[in-house]
């Protein structure tokens, strides 16, 4: 990251230290909040968080790559995830991981190319008893099947950006 | 003019996952141009999952029960008058009387899927508060004494005995303590926690309201992992209406005396373990600790901390309501009470079923969950979420009791069941438990660290047929060093898939290239 650069602020992620009082403990919260903002977190959010909670930026670091849930990268317009855990497994879901990567062609972790959706492995819903799972731009879907996820992404494809 | 008639459609994630708000939205308009005058609920899940959408119509004589409801059918079933109990080939009669859920023994799970989760009219109405009113009335030894009378250990999956570290937290002289709540339900095949959450919140904050009188905390956390927003915003919403009731007692300038927080994981699964879950709630990496000291003693911010799980903290308001001995009535040995199975993978009734303790596999995977939802036969179980071993059908007799799945080399866990079906490759379920620790170690101890990467390879190199026996000599070696020599059960328990994988299924270690 660019942390030579020392003037580095971000408003927005000033914002929600403030709302935090500042405090170092909620660190995950003011990364979740800034990143809902932002789509990612960019060296600017992340250099103004680490200021104003009084933590060094290796810190931050050490935060921010150690949770699956940040994303350093901007992404997709569009979020699928497909759970990758043993339940769902049991009913399908590397197939039908299989045949999200050829639809998309893409492979698990990447987004399209024309930006459009972002394709990622999760463990675990907690929607178990009703597998495949997927969880596509926050809202959870049971018994996922290949046709039903055709749509669905014909859908995603067609939307307005 | 007559009552509306009350339907109750679940706002439960799973059954949001197969359309329950669509059906609810169904109901409402065809009731308006019928001129139908009800009042839908939007109740938790009775926990009979392959019924959801599970609609409910509550009549003279008890809730009867529609399900699966599309929809589609919702024109079919006003017309075979649903509304009044009528029959239609979706009915299942009353619901506390669908086999499935009569022969459970609900006492954590008693009001989920029955109230509206965030009414607490409705949630004092159905034996809600008496907990508390009765912890409010004992001092502080005597609420612990009945929690170790009650004979409670962690559901979180380890099983320690909850009055023990409770008496040990009470007993530290502190200016503050904490009491955390262990969200974080990382378990495949597991979502009992996220049920209660989601169906009975307060449930969950009166138990933690009870440990806070009980060891004399003024804090409270709920760590949520963040993979359930369901139930974050069903918490977020609980937890302000019990404030403002005032439940938690208030300070002079009118904030709660028990001030509790919800905090969200980040989508690391090591951070159910209990020491890397207070590391995260400090902010920081979720990296696990050296014992001692334990939470109770040092904990959060080094104050002494309870931690339990979500369904620990909901069988205390229960046991607290009803007294130490009807808890313990319930079970079998030293495991107490009942316990939330959750049935899940390739199941035809898969869901949740709160039973005693003592429960054989074969009951609840056949019994209650009649068999596979394809057709195909069982060739096995996991129990006890991604570190727990797989169970051939011929070991199906097991009692599931803590001390008896110990004795057979498997672990109860949360309580999580996934069954395969014939079609499954055990090779690939131990490679992938590998993976699994790989991909979700802390990082802190070499055995799990490295360990899960050469693991990973060695399977990778079974499947493709080098050298066999020596790698399976080498894996074998390997699942010992990381049972003995790691720092917690990330990388001690991963070899009990791996191990009982290679122990039942031997033949999957032998095939053929290529063939699966
Ligand atoms: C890798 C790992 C993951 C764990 N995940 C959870 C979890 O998601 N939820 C939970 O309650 N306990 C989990 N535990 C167990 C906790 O460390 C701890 O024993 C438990 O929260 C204590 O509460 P209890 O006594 O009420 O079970 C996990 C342990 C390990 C080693
Ligand atoms: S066993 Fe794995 S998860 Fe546990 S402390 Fe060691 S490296 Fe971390
Ligand atoms: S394993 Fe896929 S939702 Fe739990």
């Amino acid at each position: 990251m660019t942390a030579l650069i020392n003037n580095l602020h971000h408003e927005g992620a000033r914002e929600v230290c403030r709302a935090h009082n500042d405090r170092p403990d909620a660190l995950l919260e003011i990364l979740h909040e800034t990143q809902k903002a932002d789509g990612h977190l960019s060296d600017e959010a992340l250099v103004t968080i680490a200021d104003a909670l009084n933590i060094s930026r290796a810190d931050i670091h050490g935060v921010v790559s150690f949770y699956h849930d940040y994303r350093r990268e901007e992404p997709a317009q569009h979020q699928i995830q497909l759970c990758r855990a043993e339940a769902c497994q049991a009913v399908g879901s590397e197939a039908l991981a299989a045949h999200a990567e050829k639809k998309l062609d893409v492979a698990t972790g990447e987004k399209t190319a024309d930006n459009k959706i972002g394709l990622s492995a999760v463990y675990c819903l907690g929607n178990c008893a009703l597998g495949p799972a997927a969880m596509i731009d926050g809202k959870l879907i049971g018994r996922m099947t290949p046709e039903r996820l055709d749509v669905l992404i014909a859908k995603l494809m067609g939307a307005p950006s | 003019m007559a009552d509306a008639i009350k339907i109750f459609v679940p706002c439960d994630a799973a059954a949001l996952s197969v359309g329950a708000d669509e059906v609810a939205d169904a109901i409402f308009q065809e009731a308006q141009s019928r001129n139908i005058e009800i009042d839908i609920v939007r109740n938790g899940s009775r926990g009979m999952l392959w019924l959801e959408p599970l609609v409910e119509v509550q009549t003279s004589k008890g809730r009867v029960a529609y399900g699966p409801v599309a929809p589609g059918d919702v024109a079919e079933l006003f017309e075979a008058k649903f509304h009044e109990g009528g029959k239609h080939t979706l009915g299942y009669g009353l619901t506390e009387q669908i086999p499935y859920f009569a022969k459970q023994e609900r006492l954590t799970f008693a009001r989920c899927g029955v109230i509206d989760p965030l009414d607490l009219k409705a949630y004092e109405a159905h034996g809600g508060l008496k907990g508390l009113g009765n912890a409010l009335k004992m001092n502080r030894a005597d609420i612990v004494a009945q929690v170790t009378e009650s004979g409670l250990r962690g559901r979180g999956g380890a099983g320690f005995p909850t009055g023990i570290k409770w008496k040990t937290a009470a007993e530290q002289n502190a200016d503050q303590k904490y009491i955390c709540c262990n969200a974080d339900e990382g378990d495949s095949g597991t979502f009992a926690d996220r049920m209660l959450m989601e169906g009975d919140p307060f449930c969950l904050i009166e138990g933690m309201v009870i440990a806070a009188l009980a060891v004399g905390a003024s804090e409270g956390y709920i760590y949520l992992r963040s993979e359930y927003p369901h139930a974050a915003s069903t918490l977020r919403k609980a937890i302000a209406l019990w404030e403002e009731a005032g439940l938690s007692g208030r300070n002079e300038d009118g904030s709660p005396r028990f001030n509790l927080h919800l905090r969200m994981g980040a989508g690391a699964y090591i951070c159910g373990e209990e020491s890397s879950m207070l590391e995260s709630l400090e902010g920081k990496r979720g990296q696990v600790k050296v014992k001692p000291p334990i939470p109770a003693i040092s904990g959060l911010f080094g104050k002494p901390t309870i931690v339990n799980n979500v369904l620990t903290l909901a069988a205390v308001t229960d046991i607290l309501t009803k007294g130490a001995a009807h808890y313990k009535n319930f079970g079998m040995g030293r495991s107490r009470g009942t316990q939330a199975f959750q049935l899940a993978g390739d199941i035809a009734r898969g869901g949740l079923v709160e039973k005693a303790f003592g429960v054989t596999l074969d009951e609840l995977v056949n019994g209650f969950g009649g068999g596979t939802h394809t057709g195909k036969s069982i060739r096995t179980v996991q129990a006890g979420g991604p570190l727990g071993a797989y169970i051939p059908v011929s070991g199906f007799d097991v009692a599931m009791d803590y001390e008896t799945l110990a004795q057979s080399g498997a672990m109860l866990g949360h309580g999580g069941i996934v069954v395969f079906n014939d079609s499954v490759d055990m090779a690939r379920q131990a490679r992938f438990a590998m993976e699994f620790c790989e991909i979700e170690s802390c990082g802190k101890c070499t055995p799990c660290r490295i360990g899960a990467t050469r693991g990973k390879e060695t399977l990778d190199k079974i499947i493709a047929g080098e050298d066999r026996v020596d790698n399976l000599q080498i894996l074998d070696d390997l699942c010992d060093l990381m049972t003995d020599a790691s720092l917690c059960a990330m990388g001690g328990l991963t070899p009990m898939p791996v191990q009982s994988a290679v122990k039942h299924f031997p033949e999957d270690f032998w095939r053929a290239k290529g063939v699966s």
